[in-house]
């Protein structure tokens, strides 16, 4: 047990410690991969009480697909330059007023959800999912998302669909003049389209239309 | 607190047990890849250390740990140091869950599917770190197609797996290899296993699709600010990774540690020396595709990952779940 409550201390440690260095390193860069730290302690914390398969998720989209794609945009960024842009110019403080009322939000938010965990046992009660302990957390995991949740779980998944192609359709234009490869149109071409046999006559050369 | 230690010191023991012959079957089969290259190419291969050459990898591996390690200057110095570290750690990390008979595995956890793949999926920092951190063009390019390229085939690779799961009923990976006793899923499910090889080659950066380090655009990609040991740790850890999913191949798809027939010769072998057959015939076949063919271009790279692979797989999905419906042989039931 006491092995155990080690192992919580540290992970949370590292998840809090982390979470603060992502606010306040100067690198852009450095920040996610404090994020992604987080990330990772967060999904050994959830293993650590029984929920093996949500720590692994965690894992696998939040670090392997998303912090990935972060990663890339701000890698793109010159990040010197913007640090100049965003601290050095005169109006920064101008972005004082609007950070402080997100996290005035933000703290509000958390104290409705703290203080909302008081009625945790109740809220449990009012819930009517019968869990069956015998099974591993996957298990019951998928017999109530597909069962009881279904139509919810089905929705979240046009809404991920919807976003994806409004992304997809904000960010498409048709070029002209790009040379784009065309597999079918390569395959199918034939030598009567190809090639062409022209009698040249001699020193009056052949005029080409291109 | 004695209890404790025994504890740590068995389970330490385990470990060892486990990562020190994989070390050295890294080491070997990074010669077996010489050598299997050099005879397709009529050429002789390292021959030279030690009986057939067997001695060239340590040699080589003298060598990496004595050169200098070079940091350059204008480099991002803990990522730069980092980077390595975290991609031969990754790529150690998850042999944990592989089983090697039924009752030879580290840690048998419920899934350990799910593992492996958060695992594989984590392997891509490495590169995009090192790739960073250089702060230099061409490893940042190679980083960035390989990012690319990585988080592409594994859509695929995950969708396969779905694919092996629906027949299984299960994420542990003994389940999986005992699933297979009847039969091999190579056998009903073999586009899903083309599909799976061509993933892992993409996956671990192999020829044909090592456009990250394609030595003609790009020096050496991502590695090349790297030298001396840190440079042979990325080395180590991509041979590592190439070892895993060969052993992911073979328990998805060749029955794991299962012998191919149930008859005298082949039920005496142990069932480890199966596993280990299998991963070898699929490493073998890595090393003859690096062999016979040429590199690919990078949109067909992605083309192929993304417009064929993604659809064809997520068709097979479909139809091996309405096959198992229609004919009552989902399990679980």
């Amino acid at each position: 047990m006491i092995a155990h409550a080690v192992v919580f201390y540290i992970f949370s440690l590292i998840a809090i410690v982390s979470a603060i260095m992502v606010t306040v390193s100067r690198n852009t860069v450095h920040s996610v991969f404090f994020l992604i730290l987080d990330f990772i302690s967060i999904s050994c914390l959830f293993i650590m009480i029984g929920a093996e398969f949500l720590g692994m998720i965690m894992l696998i989209v939040y670090v392997g697909a998303v912090a990935v794609l972060f990663l890339f945009v701000v890698m793109m960024l010159n990040v010197a330059q913007q640090k100049n842009e965003w601290f050095v110019a005169s109006d920064s403080s101008s972005h004082i007023p609007i950070g402080l009322l997100v996290s005035l939000v933000i703290f509000s938010e958390l104290l409705i959800v703290i203080g909302g965990w008081k009625y945790k046992a109740e809220l449990q009660d009012s819930i009517n999912i019968n869990l069956n302990l015998n099974l591993t957390n996957t298990q019951s995991l998928g017999s109530v998302i597909y069962t009881d949740y279904v139509h919810l779980f089905q929705l979240s998944g046009m809404v991920l669909l919807v976003a994806m192609i409004g992304a997809i359709v904000l960010t498409f234009r048709k070029r002209s003049g790009v040379k784009t490869q065309s597999y079918l149109r390569q395959i199918s071409r034939e030598r009567n389209e190809g090639v062409e046999l022209i009698d040249v006559e001699t020193k009056k050369g052949v005029k080409i239309d291109a | 607190m004695p209890e404790y230690a025994s504890i740590l010191f068995s389970e330490v023991l385990k470990i060892l047990m486990l990562l020190v012959p994989v070390l050295v079957s890294v080491a070997m089969i990074v010669w077996l890849d010489r050598r299997v290259w050099a005879f397709v190419q009529k050429r002789r291969g390292p021959n030279v250390v030690g009986p057939f050459g067997l001695l060239q990898s340590l040699a080589d591996a003298l060598k990496y740990i004595f050169k200098e390690i070079i940091i350059p200057a204008s480099s991002n110095k803990v990522i730069f140091i980092l980077a390595p570290i975290i991609t031969m750690t990754l790529a150690l990390i998850s042999w944990a869950v592989i089983p090697f008979s039924e009752d030879f595995v580290l840690a048998d956890i419920n899934v350990g599917i799910l593992y492996l793949f958060a695992v594989s999926s984590l392997g891509v920092y490495g590169i995009i770190m090192g790739g960073w951190a250089s702060n230099s063009k061409y490893p940042f390019l190679g980083a960035i197609r390989s990012a690319a390229q990585m988080v592409s085939y594994e859509v695929s690779i995950g969708i396969i797996i779905i694919n092996v799961l629906l027949c299984v009923g299960s994420l542990n990976l003994s389940d999986i290899v005992k699933a297979q006793e009847s039969i091999w899923y190579i056998i009903p499910l073999f586009p899903m296993f083309v599909i799976f090889f061509i993933s892992a080659l993409a996956e671990t950066n192999r020829p044909p699709f090592d456009l990250p380090e394609a030595e003609a655009e790009l020096v050496a990609g991502y590695q090349t600010e790297y030298s001396g040991m840190m440079y042979a740790m990325f080395w180590l850890g991509e041979y590592a990774n190439i070892l895993l999913m060969c052993a992911l191949g073979s328990i998805l798809f060749l029955g794991g540690w299962l012998s191919p027939i149930n008859i005298f010769p082949f039920n005496v072998i142990p069932s480890p020396m199966w596993l280990i057959l299998k991963i070898l015939l699929l490493f073998i076949l890595f090393a003859l595709v690096k062999a016979i063919v040429p590199r690919y271009r990078y949109d067909q790279l992605m083309r192929l990952g993304w417009k064929v692979f993604l659809p064809l797989s997520l068709t097979w999905v479909v139809l091996t779940a309405g096959y198992l419906m229609y004919f009552d042989l989902l399990p679980g039931n």
